[in-house]
């Protein structure tokens, strides 16, 4: 196996393990969905990034973040639901994204492939996982009590607003972290689909962390296995769809507690 | 802080919205081992008032807590998701943890409430409208408080669950001195346990012993029907 090939592995692994975790809390704070149009956030900056031959995660993170900020941004100044606002962003980047991208570079960028990764590239996305599992743990308390009550969490001293950018912002990060291999329209699956699988078995906050992270590695393992021993596709799709049928195979025998 | 000292004082406190102002130029004292009721109307800002002193909206004129008040809120309802993957444990957790607090409060606060450890383990949704309130009640405990603000904390129960609150409520401030602020609709209840009654009410607000607020006069100024109460005897107070 060629290195950039198990650096690539190894930073899917990561990427799993991170998206797993966020996954959860954007499942409890009923941001799955709309977390996934922030995906798409990055596709006006791969769109300029491809057009002038920068590294497309540079141009993906720059508008990435920006329209994270926006968004937080428009919830506070319009008193918008972040679905909302997070629609309002979302169409216009698309909109710009579409119009911007190069025809040969829109498959890419929106359904992502299997990119050998340098060194420097896996330790980047390494560290990047590490941040968000990191930050997750720090403020998991803050965010449990954020989603039970916002009131409550703010008179318990939780600087609620702080709380929302921050998680914003590691959603983001997460996404962009799995954008080079997953695409803009596939990066956030892995952050939807193990959580939804794991609630379906579990009512414990711990157990319920700890098996979104499982089902997400595991369907990394198994849809680079099966991409490299039996489909040999140049996305991460079989992935996808792996997840998909655990999840529909954990809704069929739920036990959810 | 000792008894009848000053723990909380609002001077000209007015709440609005727009053009739409809902308290005007409050001004009021509460005193250590206290418990003061706020009554009045539906609309006439009752909990509003609460989230003032809970700086929880924004409002103008002043709110002072005396040095050294940790608060404890238990909210008149939580819109909380009761699908929510959360036991009763992870989110009294939850608390413990962000604040540092001892990890026995949990079962002191527990006991405390009568939280039996099988329902500390179960999921937030399957408790029942009591248990809910309880668990809100024990998690207002941890951090040990001594100003408890309570938004009609009996509003889903029955009338057992209810006597229940109202008998934990009023040892909690019997035995531990603390400070109560209780909103309430039901005057039986005010007229029991509160030692003040703050009035709302779209004219001037009034304040004072339960038994010179509560007056029938009075009553029937501030609510606009013929008030429907009994007055428990005084030995009931324990």
């Amino acid at each position: 196996m060629h290195a950039g090939q198990v650096y690539l592995f190894l930073v899917a692994l990561f990427f799993a393990l991170a998206a797993g975790l966020v996954g959860c809390f954007a499942l409890m704070k009923r941001m799955l969905l709309a977390g996934d149009v922030i995906s798409h956030l990055a596709l006006p900056g791969l769109a300029i990034a491809f057009l002038l031959n920068w590294n497309p995660l540079a141009g993906g993170a720059v508008t990435l973040f920006l329209g994270t900020l926006l968004i937080w941004q428009l919830q506070k100044k319009t008193g918008l639901a972040t679905d909302a606002t997070i629609g309002v962003v979302f169409a216009t980047a698309l909109a710009a994204g579409a119009v911007i991208t190069p025809r040969e570079d829109l498959v890419d960028a929106l359904f992502g492939g299997l990119p050998q990764v340098s060194l420097a590239g896996c330790l980047l996305g390494l560290f990047a996982a590490l941040f968000i599992m990191g930050a997750l743990f720090r403020l998991k308390e803050r965010l449990a009590l954020e989603i039970f009550s916002p009131e409550l969490a703010a008179v318990t001293g939780v600087n609620v607003g702080r709380v929302n950018l921050w998680f914003l912002l590691l959603f983001s990060l997460t996404v962009l972290a799995g954008l080079r291999f997953m695409g803009a329209l596939l990066a956030s699956a892995l952050i939807i689909l193990p959580a939804a699988a794991a609630r379906q078995w579990t009512g414990k906050l711990s157990h319920f962390l700890a098996l979104s992270s499982a089902i997400s590695v595991l369907s990394v393992v198994g849809g680079f296995l099966l991409n490299a021993f039996a489909l040999h596709l140049p996305t991460v799709a079989p992935l996808i769809v792996l997840l998909a049928a655990l999840f529909f195979a954990a809704s069929l025998f739920a036990r959810r507690g | 802080m000792a008894p009848g000292e000053s723990i909380l004082s609002v001077h000209n406190l007015t709440i609005a919205f727009g053009r739409h102002t809902i308290l005007e130029n409050v001004s009021f004292e509460a005193q250590a081992g206290d418990c003061l009721a706020v009554i009045g109307p539906n609309g006439a800002g009752k909990t509003l008032l609460l989230k003032a002193l809970l700086h929880l909206i924004p409002c103008r004129g002043e709110i002072r807590w005396a040095p050294g008040t940790r608060i404890g809120y238990v909210p008149q309802k939580v819109a909380a998701d009761r699908q929510l993957p959360l036991r009763l444990q992870d989110f009294l957790d939850a608390k413990i943890a962000f604040q540092k607090l001892p990890p026995a409060d949990l079962n002191r606060v527990a006991s405390a409430v009568g939280l039996a450890p099988e329902i500390l383990d179960a999921g937030i949704g399957l408790l029942s409208g009591g248990q809910f309130q309880k668990a809100l009640i024990a998690f207002a405990l941890l951090g040990e408080p001594n100003a408890l603000l309570f938004d009609e904390p009996t509003a889903s129960l029955d009338e057992l669950a209810e006597e229940n609150i109202y008998e934990l409520l009023h040892s909690l401030q019997r035995d531990r001195g603390m400070t109560v602020i209780l909103v309430s609709h039901d005057i039986s209840v005010v007229y029991r346990y509160a030692s003040r009654v703050l009035c709302l009410s779209k004219g001037t607000p009034c304040m004072g012993a339960p038994r010179e607020i509560l007056t029938p006069a009075m009553l029937q100024d501030l609510y606009g029907t013929p008030p429907r109460f009994y007055r428990h005897h005084p030995a009931e107070r324990g």
